[in-house]
C-alpha cells in the first residue's frame, strides 16, 4: 500500500511532504516516546503519534519512515511543517484517535 | 582516508539536536556505507545529541569517519551522570517535565546507544560534564 492510497481511503489531511506520497508502506508503529520510536521503528513504516514538534520529522527522516500521522485533529508546529517539506516525508493528519487509526492501518496491511 | 566532522549543541536547544546525525547520515550514504550500519550509527548519534540538549548545558559532537569504522565523541559541560550503571538501565530518567512532555525522557536513550554501537565508553564528572565515546564498524 502506498501513502497516497492511505490518504485517499481515510481522507487524511496532507500538511506537507507531498513529495513522499508515493512511498510504499511496510508497516506501522505507534508511540509517543521518541526514543522508543528511535530504537524500534523500521524503515518504511508509518508512525502514528500525538507529538507535533519538529523532532518528530527529524526522527522520521533518520529512520526513513514512510509517513507520520498526527491523530485527534492535532496541528503540527510551523518548524515541523518546514522539516516535513525539506525531508520530503509526508506529514498527515486525522481526527481519528490513535486506536482507531492504528486499527484501520493494521487491518489494511494485514489484508494486503 | 579519515574525515573529521564537528557540531555544537546547546542545552535546551532541541531544534538543533539532530543536525549531527542527519549530516553524518548523508556523508555515510555518499561513501556507500551499508544501510544497516548507517541506521545503527544514526540512532546512537541522535540519542547522544538529544541527551546534551535535554540534560546538559552545552556540548559538541566530533566524528571521525574512517575506512572500517566511525568514531564518535560527544562531550558536554553539564551536571554529569552520578551513577552510570543506573543511568544505563532502560526506564531510568531524570528528565524534566517539559522534556517529558515532548516525548523524551523514557530512559531509553543510553540503552539505544549501547545496543547500536560496537564499543562504548562513558566518562562523567559530577558538576562538570560527560563524555561519550563510541565506535561502530561498518
Ligand atoms: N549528557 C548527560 N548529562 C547528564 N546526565 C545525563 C546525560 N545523558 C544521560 N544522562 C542521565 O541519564 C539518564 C538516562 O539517559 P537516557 O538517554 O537513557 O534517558 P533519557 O534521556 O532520560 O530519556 P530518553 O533518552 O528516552 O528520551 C538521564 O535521564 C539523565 O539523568
Ligand atoms: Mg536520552
Amino acid at each position: 500500500m502506498k501513502v497516497s492510497e492511505l490518504v485517499k481511503k481515510y481522507e487524511l489531511k496532507v500538511f506537507a511532504g507531498e513529495q513522499g506520497l508515493e512511498n510504499e508502506i511496510s508497516g506501522g508503529y505507534v508511540s509517543d516516546l521518541l526514543s522508543d520510536v528511535m530504537g524500534t521503528a523500521a524503515e518504511n513504516e508509518v508512525w502514528i503519534t500525538l507529538q507535533t514538534h519538529q523532532n518528530v520529522m527529524a526522527i522520521a527522516s533518520l529512520k526513513d519512515l514512510a509517513a507520520v500521522i498526527l491523530v485527534k485533529g492535532l496541528e503540527p508546529n510551523e518548524d515541523t511543517l518546514e522539516r516535513s517539506r525539506e525531508e520530503g516525508i509526508p506529514l498527515l493528519g486525522t481526527t481519528m484517535g490513535t486506536f482507531e487509526m492504528a486499527g484501520k492501518l493494521y487491518a489494511d496491511l494485514a489484508g494486503s | 582516508m579519515a574525515l573529521e566532522l564537528a557540531f555544537k549543541i546547546s542545552g535546551g536547544d532541541f531544534s538543533n539536536a539532530g543536525k549531527a546525525s542527519s549530516r553524518i547520515k548523508k556523508v555515510l550514504k555518499q561513501l556507500n556505507i551499508d544501510a544497516k550500519s548507517i541506521k545503527k550509527i544514526v540512532v546512537a548519534i541522535y540519542e547522544a545529541e538529544v541527551n546534551v540538549a535535554a540534560h546538559a548545558w552545552k556540548g559538541e559532537v566530533k566524528a571521525t569517519v574512517g575506512e572500517e569504522n566511525i568514531l564518535v565523541v560527544v562531550s558536554d559541560c553539564g551536571p554529569g551522570i552520578e551513577n552510570i550503571s543506573l543511568a544505563m538501565k532502560p526506564g531510568f530518567s531524570t528528565a524534566s517535565k517539559e522534556v517529558r512532555e515532548m516525548g523524551f525522557g523514557a530512559g531509553m536513550g543510553l540503552s539505544n546507544i549501547k545496543k547500536n554501537t560496537d564499543e562504548l565508553n562513558i566518562e562523567s564528572r559530577k558538576g562538570e560534564g560527560t563524555t561519550l565515546t563510541f565506535r561502530c564498524y561498518y
